[in-house]
Formats: C-alpha cells, sequence, structure tokens
C-alpha cells in the first residue's frame, strides 16, 4: 500500500475549563496548537500542572468541541480539530 | 411552540412573565403552570452548619443555552404544549433572590404539570451551570444530588 496517509496540521485551538476544573488547572483558558485529541492531550500535559492534569482526566470531566458534548468516553475518542475549534473541559453541571 | 430561554444577571418579574404569555397564545392557552426556584440558605456542600451567605452560578455562554434548548425540546415532544419560557440567573445571589424561571402555557393542565416539573427536573441535572456556595465557613461547588438524578431519570420510559 502506498503511505498516503493524510498529515493533520496543528491548527489553534481556544481551550476552556471551568467551575471547579477552572480552579483546579488554575487557568480559565488556554491557546494550543495541536492536530487532534493525542496531540491536544500532550500540549496540556505540558502546560498544566500535574495535579491539574489528573483532574481534566477523572471520570468525571467531560470534554465539549463547539459546544457540542463529545458523546462516550472522550478520552478514546477520534478528533481532529479545525482551526479556531472551541474546546471545553466541563465539571458535573447543575442548574436550577 | 413558543420557547423562549434567558440567561440573566437581573432578576425577573413572575407577573410580567406570565402576563405577556396569556396576551401571547391567546384563548387556545386553558392552563399555565409556573415554578420559580429561590436561593435557600441552607449549606449543600459542607453539610456543616454554616449558613449560605451568597451563591454564584456560573454558565458557559451559548452552550448552556443549547443544553436548555434540547430538554425544551424534548419536553415539547413529549406534551402538548403551546410555551414555555425559562429564564436562569447567573451571578451571585443571596438567600431568598429567585434563581430560576419555569413557565409552561398548555390547553390543560396535566400537560402543564408536566412539563413545567419535565424541564425543572432536566435543569438539575443537564442544563449547563456550576454553582458555587459561599458560607461563613467557606465556599465549595454544589454538585446535583442523587434525588434529582433519581427524578431526572424516572423521566426516561
Amino acid at each position: 500500500m502506498s503511505q498516503n496517509s493524510v498529515v493533520e496540521s496543528q491548527v489553534n485551538l481556544n481551550v476552556k475549563f471551568f467551575a471547579s476544573l477552572r480552579e483546579q488547572v488554575g487557568t480559565a483558558e488556554l491557546h494550543l496548537r495541536a492536530a487532534n485529541l493525542e496531540t491536544l492531550l500532550n500540549e496540556l500535559e505540558a502546560h498544566l500542572s500535574e495535579a491539574g492534569f489528573e483532574h481534566l482526566l477523572s471520570p468525571n470531566i467531560r470534554m465539549a468541541v463547539n459546544q457540542d458534548l463529545v458523546e462516550g468516553n472522550w478520552r478514546e475518542a477520534v478528533l481532529v480539530f479545525a482551526d479556531g475549534d472551541e474546546v471545553a473541559f466541563l465539571p458535573p453541571v447543575t442548574g436550577g | 411552540m413558543g420557547q423562549q430561554i434567558h440567561i440573566q444577571q437581573h432578576d425577573f418579574s413572575v407577573d410580567e412573565i406570565y402576563t405577556a404569555m396569556r396576551h401571547q397564545y391567546g384563548s387556545e392557552v386553558g392552563a399555565i403552570a409556573s415554578f420559580v426556584g429561590l436561593v435557600r440558605d441552607h449549606n449543600m456542600v459542607a453539610g456543616d452548619g454554616g449558613d449560605v451567605q451568597t451563591l454564584t452560578l456560573e454558565h458557559y455562554p451559548g452552550m448552556t443555552e443549547k443544553s436548555i434548548q434540547k430538554i425544551l425540546d424534548q419536553a415539547e415532544a413529549r406534551w402538548p404544549l403551546l410555551a414555555i419560557h425559562v429564564v436562569h440567573r447567573v451571578g451571585t445571589l443571596a438567600p431568598s433572590e429567585q434563581i430560576v424561571l419555569v413557565i409552561v402555557a398548555s390547553a390543560h393542565r396535566d400537560a402543564a404539570f408536566a412539563g413545567a416539573q419535565y424541564v425543572m427536573d432536566c435543569l438539575k441535572t443537564e442544563a449547563v451551570f456550576w454553582k458555587n456556595e459561599q458560607s461563613d465557613l467557606g465556599q465549595g461547588w454544589v454538585e446535583s444530588t442523587d434525588a434529582d438524578k433519581v427524578r431526572a431519570k424516572r423521566w426516561d420510559v
């Protein structure tokens, strides 16, 4: 087989953290460059404290891309980003 | 169906919204059910008996509206509703202030009651808000309770 796999390019991402997670990671927003979820996680690991990154990966944190929740376990999702995508990490929500 | 979702810092008048709904949807409407949620001074986080001084609500502009929209669409699919308006406050609130209004118009009371209750139950577990409670003993993030989850779950038939 020829090796014509698509090369995913790094794009600019707006990464947001809310509520308790924002406090745990110590920032509300990061501007990072990544091509896909795997490279984004590498970037996040590099930019956040060890404890902050651990909080991000904890089971109750959900992920949204452009304000749509990633269904199922986002940690195992295959996500390729487009330039300017907004990625958000959300701790458990409650309204009312 | 008429849907309105307002996320705002300022207070709301149930009277004004109710009156507007009565006039807007006319004589088809046979029932309007409304629910108002208020800030309690009860400490949910620490359970330490500290009195709540303020409750701060945070949201994710855009996504919060979308999460409520989804709940209203689900309510509309289940009951013959003519209108649902939701007003949800954000920012810092004191005990006994109004937080949320759900007001539902229908031809008959069963749908109006059920629709309002469904929307409230889903707001507790699905709507994209976060609540931080500040008491004389510190601050903490409020999560939906197991009872809230059971209430929301019972609608899954």
